[in-house]
């Protein structure tokens, strides 16, 4: 698949047709999640907020979901050298942040009524906000070198280091948390949930994983032509 | 061996000397502290309460100041040329610089951190374990910095830059260092988060030349 | 010790912006070239990818020895000076404190070092801190370590502009010792060196304005 797909030709003949398909499937996915979430029974404890959960669950998992994307894509920008890791790279990480906004801002929803408050100091909605971080120290990065090429390998080698420490930051915070508080605040998304509300919520985690696939190619499109629009602005000036 | 010993006696004497070295973090160590009773009041209770973890967060901040020198300076005045067509690999020199700069910032910042701590109304006995925090958390934040310090080359508004790139990957040790000094404080077992500092900042001081060989590699070509 | 070096169709590019393409070149101990072309033409950039900072995006460069193929990574590590538009010298410290740096970490001694400035008239001036010195002074401080530490291969980038007609006399007997020894020169250089060289047109008419890589 990764062998077919760094020809940047067969990458954008793909795509073409890919990126409109995943569209579509995501859609239907969401429809179908959606109508399946509001034939489930109000949550005894949270009533119709729970609603929430399959907005914002989804938009969790998507938030490292697509870290690991751009980690991994930065991996072969900086090994293969090749325009069009590079490219995926830096299209992935707005959408990043917007999964991970998504999540922050939902889960500060979804607390309110179900804490009694805006924001916790959760270890998972501290990590998603510690992650929230290394995607606009990304971006900050790539936008802040002029040089596009220059701004792409630095880029992606904090990618790379975000990669590495993303564990090490995640079981940090757990292990802060329990040192600092006994009490065990609800945990969405546990292990005990009914099928009733699993089933919708696999069908959103996989209607959320295609729109983003429609979403990347669609980007990745975009990086292609702004490239080939500068060399050949580039040529035309002689 | 030389050449590690050459380039080190360099970047500790430039960080030493070169723009204010110490004396600017360990200034802005003792504003931000004077700071905190006149943010908070000067409520004793409050104050002790507050003051391990207040000074252990500003000494991490306090050892984001010097970074923007640690490449940038090389960097602009071609030295890093030289020193890239030298005999000792970047990765070397990368090293060099985190030391130097961990001898020449976080130790004098460590030095100070009892007595902020105490000035701040913590009992006298945290010192030993604030200063061991700030030793060993400090290797870890130079050389942090100093991956962000090596990607943030050739940008616009290097400083700010380094500190949005760096403040997140500080998670961990602050995590870990601000747990060692709380359970020192209350009895408890501080052996263990102190060895998981340990561990991050050796593992720091490990890869962390690489990403800066890396990214000073990137600036140059 | 390098003798000779090839370059064989190199391409350099800038970005998305072809610098350099298909410049090829032989150079033997003891020959110095005099490359030329206007601003923006990738003097500088030549240079750099010759010391292997910038990564060709075409073509290669082969370094020789006595005893065959040096890798390109040791052959510029070892036996290579690179002098930039910049000269690499911290303001806040003394010339001598800088001299000898630049010199021993390059392989040279500081006795060599010392020697060096002599000859290059900078003796004097060696207690001062390097901001107070003027930008001829600090050229030549730089150029002391190309006689202080021995390496075969000098690329040399406008190494005259800061310099006046006298100092220029001296910095040419000063490559000539290193030609006669069996030493190889590069240099970009707007106005005539102060040797006999080969002289190398790079770029063609395919470049655009702009500064980059000057």
């Amino acid at each position: 698949m990764l062998q077919f797909l760094v020809n940047p030709e067969r990458f954008m003949a793909f795509s073409r047709w890919a990126a409109p398909l995943l569209g579509l499937i995501a859609l239907g996915l969401a429809a179908a999640g959606l109508a399946l979430d509001f034939q489930a029974p109000p949550d005894y404890q949270q009533g119709y907020t729970v609603h929430i959960m399959f907005i914002h669950v989804p938009a969790a998992f998507m938030s490292e979901f697509v870290y690991a994307c751009l980690g991994v894509a930065s991996f072969l920008s900086l090994i293969f050298r090749h325009a069009l890791a590079a490219a995926a790279a830096r299209a992935a990480a707005p959408l990043g942040t917007g999964f991970t906004a998504l999540a922050l801002i939902t889960g500060s929803l979804w607390g309110r009524p179900t804490w009694g408050t805006w924001w916790v100091w959760d270890p998972r909605l501290t990590s998603v906000l510690v992650l929230f971080l290394f995607y606009v120290g990304y971006m900050a990065l790539e936008g802040a070198i002029e040089d596009e090429a220059k701004a792409a390998r630095a880029a992606a080698i904090l990618a790379l280091v975000g990669l590495i420490n993303l564990p090490i930051v995640h079981y940090s915070v757990v292990w802060w948390n329990s040192l600092h508080q006994g009490s065990s605040l609800l945990r969405a998304g546990g292990p005990d949930m009914p099928a009733v509300y699993l089933a919708p919520l696999l069908l959103m985690v996989f209607a959320y994983m295609a729109g983003f696939g429609a979403l990347w190619l669609v980007r990745i499109r975009g990086e292609v032509w702004r490239r080939r629009a500068a060399v050949a602005a580039m040529r035309a000036a002689g | 061996m030389r050449a590690f010993s050459l380039i080190f006696r360099r970047e500790l004497a430039l960080s030493w000397t070169g723009g204010g070295g110490p004396v600017l973090a360990l200034g802005f160590y003792l504003a931000m502290a004077s700071l905190l009773p006149l943010a908070l009041g000067a409520d004793p209770a409050r104050m002790t309460a507050v003051a391990p973890g207040f000074a252990w967060l500003v000494l991490a901040l306090a050892s984001l100041l010097s970074l923007e020198r640690m490449f940038e300076r090389d960097f602009e005045d071609g030295a890093l040329d030289l020193i890239a067509l030298g005999p000792a690999p970047l990765e070397m020199t990368a090293l060099a610089k985190g030391l130097a700069q961990w001898i020449a910032i976080a130790a004098p910042l460590a030095l100070l951190a009892p007595v902020v701590v105490t000035a701040l109304g913590a009992p006298v006995g945290l010192a030993p374990i604030v200063v061991a925090c700030g030793l060993i958390g400090g290797l870890g934040f130079c050389f942090l910095g100093g991956v962000g310090a090596a990607l943030s080359l050739g940008s616009r508004r290097g400083g700010v830059l380094i500190a949005l790139i760096v403040l997140p990957l500080f998670t961990p040790p602050v995590i870990f260092g601000a747990g060692a000094i709380e359970a020192f404080a209350a009895g408890l077992d501080w052996r263990t988060p102190l060895l998981l500092l340990c561990a991050y900042s050796l593992a720091a001081g490990a890869l962390c030349p690489f990403a800066m060989a890396a990214a000073a590699r990137n600036a140059l070509s | 010790m390098i003798t000779a070096i090839s370059i064989e169709s190199l391409a350099v590019a800038r970005g998305d912006r072809p610098l350099i393409s298909g410049f090829s070149l032989a150079l033997e101990a003891g020959e110095a070239v005099a490359l030329a072309g206007r601003n923006g033409a990738g003097k500088t950039s030549l240079l750099r990818a010759i010391a292997g900072l910038i990564r060709p995006s075409a073509g290669k460069v082969t370094f020789r020895g006595d005893g065959g193929e040096i890798a390109p990574e040791d052959a510029v590590a070892r036996d290579a000076h690179l002098i930039g538009h910049q000269d690499g010298l911290k303001l806040s410290r003394t010339a001598w404190d800088e001299v000898r740096f630049q010199a021993e970490w390059s392989g040279g001694t500081a006795a060599a070092a010392r020697a060096a400035c002599a000859r290059l008239g900078l003796s004097s001036l060696l207690n001062l801190q390097v901001r107070k010195l003027s930008a001829g002074q600090r050229r030549r401080l730089a150029l002391a370590r190309l006689a202080a530490s021995p390496r075969s291969l000098w690329l040399l980038d406008e190494p005259l502009a800061p310099l006046d007609r006298d100092q220029r006399g001296v910095f040419g007997d000063l490559m000539a010792e290193h030609l006669a020894g069996g030493g190889l020169i590069l240099a970009a250089a707007h106005d005539p060196l102060p040797i006999a060289a080969r002289a190398v047109e790079i770029g063609g008419g395919q470049i655009g304005g702009g500064e980059i890589g000057g």
